[in-house]
């Protein structure tokens, strides 16, 4: 269990580090895709099942293979000599360092967590369904609607400027 | 099993790289990509404090990571599909070049 669980910590966290400083921007986009099925796994070691398969489906699936699209569709721009960070990114970094030490600080001084439970907790397909169709349903009602406006929004957006439009 | 904080401390460090990245890459899709990480390191932290919470039977971790993946999913198209729209009309993605509203 604790060697499952640093390989794939290590196997999220290199990947996500991989995917961040590539140069190469397909590179960037594969990397990305392994981060996240490791972080599926993790899920899946937590006894989520159901999110991990989701995390599958939208992010391994749908997210990365829209982000190579992306990459693809403005390829053209991309110059070898060009640094491919911004000129200030010393600063950036230390942002980054700071905000991950200011949370990781606290964690391990923590006294007040809760202690392991004996297993993870079993849930099932149909008792997750059950509560997304009575107790969260105008939750589950106003995502559909969210996701019906980011795909009309999407094409609006990506739709090839024709003469009647400025 | 693994004690509660390991799961925090990975996903702060996700988030730390993720951060690094949007902050410091000069490639919008890049910078999209470090956002997503860093939406994925608020996931961990849902699902872990679920898993190790009082009450699992409730669900409540569950949903939410599950909304926030829907959430995130329709992020990333209206994202992206930004990210080509700037493309057609300034022949770029490097965000240091996208500068006309400077003075």
């Amino acid at each position: 269990m604790r060697l499952t669980f640093l390989l794939l910590a290590a196997l999220t966290l290199g990947s996500a580090l991989l995917a961040l400083s590539r140069r190469r921007l397909v590179h960037c986009a594969l990397w990305v895709a392994v981060s996240f099925a490791a972080l599926a796994c993790l899920y899946l070691q937590l006894g989520a099942q159901f999110i991990g398969f989701a995390q599958v489906l939208v992010y391994v699936g749908a997210v990365a293979i829209l982000i190579v699209f992306a990459i693809l569709l403005t390829r053209s721009t991309e110059e070898p000599a060009a640094p491919a960070v911004i000129p200030g990114w010393l600063s950036g970094i230390s942002i980054a360092v700071l905000t991950a030490g200011g949370l990781v600080v606290p964690i391990l001084s923590s006294s007040l967590l809760p202690a392991p439970p004996a297993a993870p907790p079993m849930v099932t397909a149909q008792a997750l369904g059950q509560e997304l169709m009575t107790r969260y349903v105008l939750v589950l009602e106003v995502a559909g609607l969210l996701l019906t406006a980011a795909l009309i929004g999407a094409v609006i957006l990506a739709l090839k400027e024709s003469e009647g439009r400025p | 099993m693994i004690p509660l904080q390991h799961y925090l401390v990975v996903a702060a460090l996700l988030f730390g790289i993720g951060l690094a990245g949007a902050l410091t890459r000069r490639n919008a899709i890049v910078v999209l990509i470090g956002i997503e990480l860093m939406l994925n390191a608020a996931n961990l932290n849902f699902i872990a404090f679920w898993c190790y919470g009082p009450n699992p039977q409730k669900l409540t971790g569950v949903l939410f990571a599950l909304f926030a993946i829907g959430i995130a999913a329709a992020e990333a198209a209206v994202g992206l599909a930004l990210v080509i729209a700037i493309y057609r009309h300034n022949r770029t993605t490097q965000l240091d070049r996208l500068d006309k509203l400077k003075g």
